[in-house]
């Protein structure tokens, strides 16, 4: 029985770390370009980035998940009711459901990119204006500035804010399971409505402690390597 | 000719009149001085020399060739701003030097971005400023290694390195420690002599007196006396200028 609960518990975990990868490959890239949005000197950007945070910040990841996995179809029909047709009714008519794994990593994508991008933000306002002004007078590009030297410094200051956020991520993915998606906790619970089986449940800590463990350990080796320079 | 020329700068911030009508005439090789109470300008001045402040009027040209005129409209192109900041070099009061990189990185950074030199000349280069600074021995330390003094050194090194017309000091020594202000100030009195001309703001009136070829005293955004250290410290025209000479020299 064990080894039977641990084979499918292992599946389960697959798609946990699917999810996990996917969403950090996306969300790292993604927060970093909202960031300059919400940093932007102009206010067409700005405020419509700075809303867009508030919102997926200020709502349940849970329902950000359902609205996505859900919306589209919704749409699509309330679309394909409409008399007037045009470009636009057309265009959202052909909406449909997608398919749920798609639609977790989106929601997850979005939600993180938030998450980091304001990390990152507070991480690139706290470097002082000085260290581009070092760089200005030394004929430095804007480019040259933000990846030769302001980088790396936000890069050691967001390490400790940015291990937190991605260990909660490892324990979100949890939260496919509410449409349906065969993720680690899914699988566990099918033991309780199949066998009456509580304990499984209780087996996928080990999965997620070991794998927190991991992140812990090569956090903690990051913020060694870069523990050569202060500031 | 004089190699900087500044005439008429003016700069204000939203309603406040910073600079208001700066000339400055500086031969290759001098030393100037720069003296003035805090809130008289001299940051924002330098500022506007190493075009990280644009001024509002006035010109300013360095060898003859025009660098900033304020009657033209504002230079847009990024690659000519960074050309003409190029003549010009700024040593901060605070070093901003760059922590993850040890001290010859910090003074070569700018050269290996540059390309212009092999990488081993351009090593060879950072190894000599750091010699002259003092800090042979510092190559490969980081700057939380180094004492302020030291640090600042290192600033100076890196500002050299793109061998600017005019090396301007802000204030270089006002975030030391009393007793880390002269190994710096010998640096910079060390660097005396044909090959650079310097633009040095500051406080301590023994530098200015014993180093400064011209003395310039500023007051509410204006030049209210220039005049070689003998003139301006032995027989001040102005009374602002003799009021604050008696107060620094007070104390
Ligand atoms: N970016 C800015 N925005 C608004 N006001 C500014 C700005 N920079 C400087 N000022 C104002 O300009 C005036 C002159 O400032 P500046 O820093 O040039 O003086 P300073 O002579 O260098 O003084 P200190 O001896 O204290 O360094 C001050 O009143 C200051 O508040
Ligand atoms: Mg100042």
């Amino acid at each position: 029985m064990f080894i039977t609960v641990t084979q499918s518990l292992m599946e389960g975990f697959g798609v946990s770390v699917q999810i996990f990868g996917l969403t950090l490959l996306f969300a790292l890239p993604l927060g970093l370009v909202i960031s300059f949005g919400s940093m932007s000197r102009f206010k067409v950007i700005k405020i419509p980035v700075k809303v867009f945070v508030w919102i997926i910040r200020g709502t349940p990841l849970m329902l950000q998940l359902i609205a996505i996995f859900y919306g589209p179809g919704i749409i699509g029909k309330w679309a394909q009711q409409i008399e007037a047709r045009n470009f636009l009714t057309d265009f959202l008519s052909s909406w449909a459901v997608i398919d749920r794994f798609t639609a977790v990593i989106i929601a997850f994508i979005i939600n993180y990119a938030c998450y980091f991008s304001e990390i990152y933000r507070g991480g690139i306002e706290s470097i002082s204006r000085g260290q581009y002004e070092a760089g200005q007078v030394l004929g430095m590009t804007k480019p040259q500035i933000f990846f030769r030297i302001i980088l790396l410094q936000v890069v050691k200051r967001i390490v400790p804010p940015m291990s937190n956020e991605i260990i909660t991520l490892v324990k979100d993915t949890s939260l496919a399971r509410t449409i349906a998606v065969y993720e680690l906790i899914w699988n566990a619970q099918e033991f309780i409505k199949s066998k009456g089986l509580l304990w499984p449940l209780f087996y996928t800590a080990a999965f997620y402690l070991l794998f927190c463990g991991i992140l812990t350990l090569l956090f903690n080796f990051i913020e060694k390597k870069l523990d050569y320079f202060k500031g | 000719m004089a190699l900087l020329e500044v005439r008429g700068l003016c700069k204000s911030f939203g309603h406040t009149e910073v600079l208001r009508g700066i000339d400055l005439d500086l031969d290759c090789g001098e030393v100037m001085a720069i003296l003035g109470s805090s809130g008289s300008g001299k940051t924002t001045l330098l500022r506007c020399l190493n075009f990280l402040e644009v001024a509002d009027r006035g010109t300013i040209s360095v060898g003859g060739e025009m660098l900033f005129d304020g009657s033209l409209p504002a230079e847009r192109n990024l690659k000519e701003v960074r050309k003409k900041r190029l003549h010009f070099g700024l040593v901060f009061q605070s070093f901003n030097l760059f922590p993850q990189y040890n001290c010859l990185d910090n003074v070569t950074l700018a050269l290996n971005l540059q390309k212009k030199q092999s990488p081993d000349e351009i090593n060879d280069i950072g190894m000599k400023l750091l010699d002259r600074v003092g800090l042979a021995d510092k190559v490969g330390s980081y700057p939380w290694q180094l004492s302020g003094g030291q640090q600042q050194r290192v600033a100076i090194a890196r500002a050299l390195a793109l061998s600017p017309d005019v090396l301007c000091f802000d204030e270089p020594t006002s975030a030391l420690d009393p007793e880390l202000t002269g190994e710096v100030l010998k640096v910079i009195r060390g660097l005396k002599g044909k090959d650079n001309t310097m633009v040095v703001v500051t406080h301590e009136m023994e530098f200015a007196r014993n180093v400064a070829d011209k003395i310039v005293f500023m007051s509410d955004g204006v030049v209210e006396e220039t005049g070689t250290p003998e003139e301006v410290f032995g027989n001040p025209k102005s009374p602002k200028t003799a009021a604050f000479l008696s107060k620094v020299i007070e104390r």
